[in-house]
């Protein structure tokens, strides 16, 4: 059961809801239970879990969504954090900036910047980002081409970056940007 | 040798760790000169600690003993190590492989 923590982080960003994100949890171990005799000896034991996990999720939970997903998402410029808050970070003085980017955003925020992303997107960030899947594997644990992880992950984090940046202008630690960016 | 494009155009494949080897080098050689671009990289592999680090859950109390109760009191996960694996219900020649970070377990 060592991988259960992840499992659950996993689950809640998907489920977005702690009651669905156990009963996910929990439905995975079941079908990896009664799947078992289908694990191949050359598949990483993680990645395997997690596709169950996914499909669980899909197959269950999904279908118990009643507003449609919407899978596109707006484009966003490269870098849109980094030229924004990197060089107010950089100019701050005598602290490291790893405490202070750390500082922008609560557990809550990025949770929620995260959960906001559309599923086709929220999967691969959370898969690379946090859990620190290859693309090999994160093609393998939804079914898609590398190429098509690669996009994906490309367009859903600077779509998570836009929304952390709003998080920090709710705060006031920037100010409100001058031209209309919130499209 | 890669220029400022080159290294912003690949920075995540970069820090992904998913360029090959030339590239990788190319990259990291440039970064090395490159003040502006290092700051850019390290700001990018600060963001992504800082996600890593912020979307951990706790597990809710309860829920090992809740999944443990569906395959029998005690049954997975109770032993160390691959051998735990023969518990969960797998065949007996059944063995987990154990990838360079030690054995990972159910």
């Amino acid at each position: 059961m060592a991988l259960m923590p992840s499992l659950y982080t996993a689950a809640l960003r998907l489920t977005r809801n702690r009651a669905d994100a156990e009963d996910l949890v929990q439905e995975t171990y079941l079908r990896a239970y009664r799947g078992y005799g289908g694990f191949d000896e050359g598949t990483n034991l993680k990645a395997w879990l997690y596709r169950i996990l996914t499909n669980a999720y899909i197959n269950s939970y999904r279908a118990k969504q009643r507003r449609p997903q919407e899978d596109e998402l707006d484009e966003v410029e490269d870098f849109y954090l980094y030229r924004r808050l990197g060089t107010l970070e950089a100019s701050r003085v005598h602290r490291s900036a790893e405490d202070e980017l750390m500082d922008f955003f609560t557990d809550d925020e990025v949770k929620a910047a995260l959960e906001a992303l559309p599923e086709a997107y929220r999967l691969p960030v959370l898969l690379a980002d946090v859990e620190g899947f290859s693309y090999k594997e994160i093609a393998e644990i939804l079914d898609v081409p590398i190429g098509t992880v690669m996009s994906r992950l490309h367009r859903g984090r600077k779509a998570m970056q836009k929304r952390l940046f709003d998080f920090a202008v709710d705060h006031h630690l920037v100010p409100q940007p001058e031209e209309a960016t919130h499209g | 040798m890669a220029d400022c494009d080159d290294v912003l155009r690949d920075l995540f494949v970069y820090l992904d760790g998913e360029l090959s080897i030339e590239t990788r080098a190319q990259i990291s050689a440039h970064l090395e000169g490159c003040p502006d671009c290092y700051e850019v990289l390290d700001f990018h592999a600060e963001l992504r600690q800082v996600i890593a680090h912020r979307c951990r859950e706790d597990l809710p109390p309860g829920l090992v003993a809740r999944v443990r109760s569906c395959f029998g009191d005690g049954a997975v996960g109770g032993g160390g190590g691959a051998g735990s694996a023969t518990s969960f219900g797998a065949p007996a020649s059944f063995r987990l492989p154990e990838p360079p970070g030690g054995p990972l377990r159910l």
